[in-house]
């Protein structure tokens, strides 16, 4: 297992790559098993999962009873360490004028936002690398779906993923035996998808990044790494060694038996097992250094522990630090020219997107008063609704589309868990108090969209010129505004949900929009500030990541993605790293990187 | 919140916090904590040491003594489990309520007056504080606060029992030992593929065709 002790660097290498989450920690394993020589550059501390995860931790061994607050947003167990919405002495701003304040979460830990994430792995459709040509708003990608579904398929075999070919249009299906079987679905899940019948909404088997079932660790090697026995064997090994879930503790703080997908897990520990990954922590990158022909050369950062500036060089720089984070550092480094590098397109910065996000959720009567069970499941959704009005854009009045989120039932018990005897038993105490919590508990339910938003000017990030952080780094500063196409999806998943609760017996009162959209950023779905594209004038990178301007400069997380679909982005950043890492090789050999 | 009283937990060991250097001033973004430059507790936890919040409690012994009292009241030992004082709900509604941040900021005022407000009700008709009346006297106070139609005068006491009551649940059943009784059966592993609802539940609620 990782992790990390020596904090040694060698004078040259031929791949470094900045951060350590899906597209940092694919491209270093990819690249690594193909034996290039990669230096990781993580800002946040070295992270173990294995020791660090608090599996079956209780509320009461943890403050306030795990209960949510400002500092711990997800509650205490939450897997971010170092990290969350604010960052101590590393600030951000919001430039006057924006509509509203742009919340941007950030893990300050090896693997990043891996650890904590829902594990929630959708494809792209077809209609989602062609917005443009559909409804005329965005861009297009600069490929198809076609071109992306292998990848797919490799990512899905490699991480190990659970879902079920659905076949509901601009949802793809995953080649036959890639996914592992979906674990059936719970009893709020069940009614669901009984009330999604009546009302013509899809139910699904979600897709998950969780192992419901072992990977077959001697087949799936041979296919993902053909020609390459090393890569089979350490990979097979690896394999053999993930425990399939065990039903139970919540994915969010991370899994020590490595059951789920994190980088900390999956990627880093084969990378490091070549032999050919070293990886430093506590390394703030400040920016890209440069030589005179207009080639980057390495890395400028600070050394946390010591608070020194260092520089690191390779033959070829690749950039994952967070969507946001890599257009900072683009935009910091300043050594050719005042508008940031491989920015001649003026593009950087610029097209940030986060999803749209609402929620709704109701007491259902039918969920009351049963023999208990075990609901605790995968640690996230069994079941989800993908998008089902792709071609129905007619008769509403928001392009693009959203897909449900659905949970609840007989989850451990939180703090505010019980608020609904404030309703059904008021006054309420003694021994009748006891009885009516074990009545109502688990008969709650609800609803989550999370939403394609269009690119606008007005959603971006800059350097602010006034503020840096505790290490002398330019800070960024946003600007935010919802269009009426994100508003009025709101609107539409708000009714939705209304829709579906009453039909389970509930009782909901939906909200505008307006009221129930999420704050800029809160999806933690940001994306988009150095978007990928067919063209050097309106576009920071060509279809492999590679910078139209520093031909061995390459970004690949979240920010490459010219539009950000209603699925999650994790899956698509991994896909594209390791095609982009291979398409990156290809040119290595070639000589012409 | 009372930035000291912040100050001192959030900066941890304060060694760290008076030498480096704060350069750049937090953001107009709204969430909290504001940018410290010291690693504290909250921000990068060890999970393998249980603990409580780091803050310094707020109620003093007597008050605690009528939040234990309170709380057995509204959970007493009875066949579904432990009394609320056993399995440390007062401390736990302690812990909240001298929390620094905004809504236990709220719940304490609530808290804390209602507590106050208590006691006078007790000394005006019984001459003795709230804890060392009889169960009867003190059943007899609690009686008219929770009523649904409590009377205009007990306003403050009603408010005060819909809160107290809450973080009381929230406290018992946070706790482990009252999960069987709740029925909470989760957080133990599972081998093989995850059962699903038991068939009894599903024909029940006349789920079968989508089962």
């Amino acid at each position: 297992m990782p992790i990390l002790t020596d904090r040694k660097t060698k004078p040259q290498y031929d791949v470094i790559v900045v951060g350590s989450g899906a597209g940092g920690g694919m491209a270093a394993m990819i690249l690594a098993l193909n034996g290039v020589k990669v230096l990781m550059v993580e800002a946040g501390r070295n992270y173990d999962p294995v020791t660090e995860t608090p599996m079956f931790h209780t509320p009461q061994m943890a403050p306030l009873r795990g209960h949510a607050t400002p500092d711990r947003f997800f509650g205490y167990y939450d897997a971010t360490v170092d990290g969350g919405w604010q960052v101590p002495g590393e600030p951000y701003t919001n430039k006057p004028g924006t509509e509203g304040d742009f919340w941007w979460w950030r893990a300050r830990m090896l693997g990043g936002r891996t650890n904590h994430w829902g594990r929630i792995s959708l494809r792209f459709g077809e209609f989602d690398f062609k917005p443009k040509s559909r409804d005329g708003l965005g861009v297009d990608w600069p490929m198809t779906y076609a071109d992306m579904a292998p990848w797919y398929d490799r990512v899905e075999q490699l991480i190990g993923v659970y879902g079920e070919n659905c076949g509901v249009a601009n949802a793809p299906d995953s080649s036959p035996g890639v996914l592992l079987p979906t674990p059936k679905p719970r009893l709020g899940e069940l009614m669901a998808k009984k009330a999604g019948k009546k009302l013509g909404v899809p139910v699904v088997g979600a897709r998950r990044a969780v192992l419901s079932a072992p990977l077959d660790w001697q087949r799936l090697p041979k296919v993902l790494f053909p020609n390459n026995p090393k890569a089979q064997e350490i990979i097979g090994k690896d394999m053999m060694t993930r425990s399939p879930c065990f039903w139970a503790t919540h994915c969010v703080r991370g899994c020590s038996i490595r059951a789920n997908f994190q980088s900390t897990t999956v990627l880093l520990p084969p990378a490091l097992a070549t032999g050919n990954l070293d990886i430093i922590t506590d390394a703030m990158v400040r920016e890209v250094m440069m030589d005179a022909s207009g080639k980057a050369t390495g890395v400028h950062y600070i050394d946390k522990k010591t608070r020194r500036d260092m520089a690191v060089k390779a033959r070829v720089v690749i950039v994952a630090g967070g969507a946001c984070e890599t257009a900072r550092i683009l935009l910091n480094s300043k050594s050719r020219d005042q508008a940031g590098l491989a920015n001649s397109s003026g593009q950087v910065g610029k097209n940030l997107m986060d999803s749209v996000g609402t929620s709704l959720g109701s007491h259902i009567p039918a969920m009351e008063d049963l023999p208990p069970f075990n609901e605790d499941g995968a640690g996230g959704l069994h079941v989800y609704s993908p998008w089902w009005l792709a071609n129905d854009h007619a008769k509403l009045n928001f392009p693009r589309g959203y897909h449900i989120e659905m949970g609840g039932g007989r989850q451990m018990p939180e703090v505010k868990t019980f608020s609904y005897l404030q309703n059904t038993s008021p006054g309420v105490y003694g021994s009748k108090l006891k009885e009516d919590a074990r009545r109502y508990y688990g008969a709650s339910f609800s609803f989550s969209g999370r939403g394609e938003m269009v690119p606008n000017k007005d959603c971006y990030c800059e350097l602010d010129p006034e503020v840096v952080d505790q290490w002398g780094i330019p800070v960024l500063r946003f600007h935010w505004k919802w269009s009426d196409h994100e508003i009025n999806q709101a609107t539409h998943m708000q009714n939705t949900f209304a829709e579906m609760l009453e039909a389970m017996g509930g009782k909901a009162k939906p909200l505008h929009g307006r009221d129930a959209i999420k704050r800029p950023g809160e999806i933690i779905h940001e994306v988009g500030p150095a978007r990928m594209g067919d063209k050097a004038d309106n576009s920071v990178t060509n279809q492999y990541c590679q910078t139209w301007d520093v031909k061995n400069l390459f970004l690949m997380d979240g920010s490459v993605l010219p539009s950000n679909p209603d699925k999650n982005p994790t899956l698509t950043i991994l896909a594209l790293a390791w095609r982009s890492c291979e398409w990156l090789m290809e040119e290595m050999k070639r000589g012409n990187v | 919140m009372n930035r000291r009283h912040a100050l001192k937990w959030l900066t941890g060991s304060a060694a760290g916090a008076a030498t480096a250097p704060i350069i750049a001033a937090p953001g107009a973004t709204e969430p909290a904590p504001p940018a410290f430059p010291a690693r504290f507790t909250f921000h990068d936890p060890d999970f393998s040491k249980p603990i409580t919040g780091p803050w310094e409690r707020l109620l003093t012994e007597s008050e605690l003594s009528t939040t234990k009292v309170l709380a057995d009241i509204i959970l007493p030992k009875d066949e579904h489990g432990p009394a609320a004082s056993e399995i440390g709900v007062h401390d736990f509604i302690n812990e909240w309520i001298s929390a620094p941040y905004p809504d236990q900021r709220e719940d304490c005022e609530v808290v804390r007056g209602g507590l106050a407000w208590i006691n006078t009700e007790s000394f005006r008709r019984f001459a003795k504080p709230f804890a060392e009346l009889s169960h009867e006297q003190q059943i007899s106070i609690i009686d008219e606060i929770a009523a649904v139609d409590a009377k205009p005068e007990h306003a403050i006491g009603a408010a005060f029992f819909k809160e107290f009551r809450h973080l009381c649940l929230g406290g018992y059943y946070t706790h482990s030992s009252t999960w069987q009784q709740l029925g909470y059966v989760g957080n133990i592993s599972v081998g093989g593929p995850y059962p699903g609802v038991p068939q009894e539940i599903i024909e029940k609620l006349g789920l079968q065709d989508v089962a």
